[in-house]
């Protein structure tokens, strides 16, 4: 590397933006350029100047007081009521979900919970906790191409996304979960006012089992399925033909 | 040499905008969630957790923009509210840049109606001759009486007044970096600029302050 490529590259050296190949060149050529040496030296200093002395202006304290105030005050008049979607019935039917989860849970521990029925626990637990929270999905978008590579870079694997708003179901979304003891991807679609999440992740040693398990829980309606590698579960409140339907959409265009 | 793992757009940074033009301005495509809309008050909350927090970096930003204290909170403030009205377009993640996009506007717009006599002087005066960063016959000395003045009591001031007369554009590039220790990706997406103009524009930035603190030495 010569002078004028250090001087170049000097910043992102100092900034830690450079592969590590290019920045064992700078330390290589300045260790033989005085010159370069120095600039790089004030550089450095320089910047351990800005960051040490250089006023940081926080914000005035009223300020937030008042943003605060002008938030809720714009919200409030701003707010196109017709085209607000009610959550209140769902958040209602949700609480009582997760409190029947909750006895249902405390119910099968006297009992011994098959495998199945731990899964479908955790999976409705998900559910219910996404749907209290008002928190649908991670990532919100209708765009498969967006919704998949966030999901792939927060996993150890890529779950198939396929986008199915001509079938009925757009995709809202995805979000994380952790079901089985590991990570896995929720896809968030919805039919009509109804939210179906779909969980995700690699089951080693699965193989394809083409027909559909079924299960209804506290108004929840389930169904799972495994196909290459992967256990899938739907759950929803549709009603049961729906999801059904749902389920075969997604499993054909797959 | 281009710089081999820093080239391109930044894209990504924001995964919910394709074209980061739309921050803080016109928003097209409202997507199909509206009807997963939230109610008023949940919203609220979600966008103080997402956006409230970064208040200070709001602020800092603006008042490093605008110079001026009651300015940077009419710019703060209408920042956060721009966030609150587009805040269905923000998918999720670190809130602090896509909220910097927008003070940034913010002050764009602030700029235009309260200093429609600002000039944009591109910063062009005895720069030319400083391309080898004083390399050049400097010696010793120059090195020397620039740590000699960082270690000075009023270094503070000396820092400050060096970074308060860049140029806006190169002003604002060294508070992200230095003062929001925002990365190069991030810094572009933020201002709307390729990745190499972020780099020459950082670079040109220091060197400009350098020649400052210079002068400034020189002078006392």
């Amino acid at each position: 590397m010569d002078c004028a490529q250090t001087r170049s590259c000097m910043h992102g050296y100092l900034d830690g933006e450079l592969d590590p190949v290019t920045s064992a060149g700078v330390e290589e050529h300045v260790k033989s350029c005085a010159a370069c040496e120095k600039t790089l030296e004030e550089h450095s200093m320089l910047r351990g100047a800005l960051r040490k002395s250089a006023p940081y202006h926080r914000a005035p304290g009223d300020l937030a007081d008042r943003i605060r105030s002008e938030v809720r005050r714009s919200a409030g008049v701003a707010g196109v009521k017709p085209r607000r979607f009610n959550w209140l019935p769902f958040q209602l039917a949700a609480a009582m979900a997760a409190t029947a989860a909750f006895t249902w849970i405390a119910a099968i521990h006297v009992g011994v919970p098959s495998a199945e029925e731990m899964v479908a626990m955790q999976v409705i637990s998900g559910h219910s906790r996404s749907v209290i929270t008002g928190h649908p999905a991670d990532v919100t978008s209708s765009d498969q191409h967006t919704v998949k590579p966030w999901l792939s870079s927060k996993l150890d694997f890529s779950p198939p996304v396929t986008d199915l708003t001509t079938a009925g179901f757009p995709l809202v979304g995805g979000r994380l979960d952790y079901v089985e003891n590991r990570p896995v991807a929720v896809l968030v679609y919805r039919h009509r006012q109804h939210i179906i999440d779909l969980f995700v992740w690699p089951k080693a040693g699965s193989d394809d089992a083409p027909s559909m398990r079924k299960l209804s829980k506290n108004g929840y309606h389930l169904l799972s399925w495994t196909k290459k590698g992967m256990a899938f579960w739907a759950i929803s409140d549709l009603n049961s033909p729906e999801l059904k339907d749902f389920a075969r959409v997604y499993a054909a265009a797959e | 040499m281009p710089y081999p793992c820093i080239t391109g757009r930044a894209s990504g940074i924001f995964p919910a905008d394709s074209g980061n033009k739309t921050w803080g301005k016109t928003v097209s495509r409202l997507t199909t969630t509206e009807s997963l809309k939230l109610d008023g008050q949940d919203k609220i909350k979600r966008f103080e957790d997402a956006v409230m927090v970064h208040l200070d970096a709001a602020y800092n930003l603006a008042r490093w923009l605008a110079r001026d204290d009651d300015a940077a909170r009419d710019i703060a403030q209408e920042a956060c509210l721009r966030a609150l009205r587009f805040f269905d377009t923000f998918r999720g993640g670190n809130a602090r840049p896509w909220l910097l996009a927008i003070v940034r506007n913010s002050y764009y717009t602030w700029l235009e109606k309260n200093r429609p006599e600002a000039e944009h002087v591109p910063f062009e005066d005895d720069l030319h001759t400083e391309t080898t960063d004083g390399a050049d016959g400097g010696g010793r000395n120059c090195f020397d009486s620039i740590e000699r003045m960082l270690q000075q009591e009023d270094s503070r001031r000396i820092v400050n007044r060096a970074l308060d007369q860049l140029p806006p554009e190169f002003r604002e590039i060294i508070v992200l970096r230095e003062l929001e220790d925002m990365s190069y990706k991030e810094i572009a997406a933020i201002a709307n600029i390729p990745i190499g103009t972020v780099m020459s524009r950082l670079s040109r930035a220091r060197r400009m302050m350098l020649v400052r603190l210079r002068q400034d030495d020189a002078e006392s």
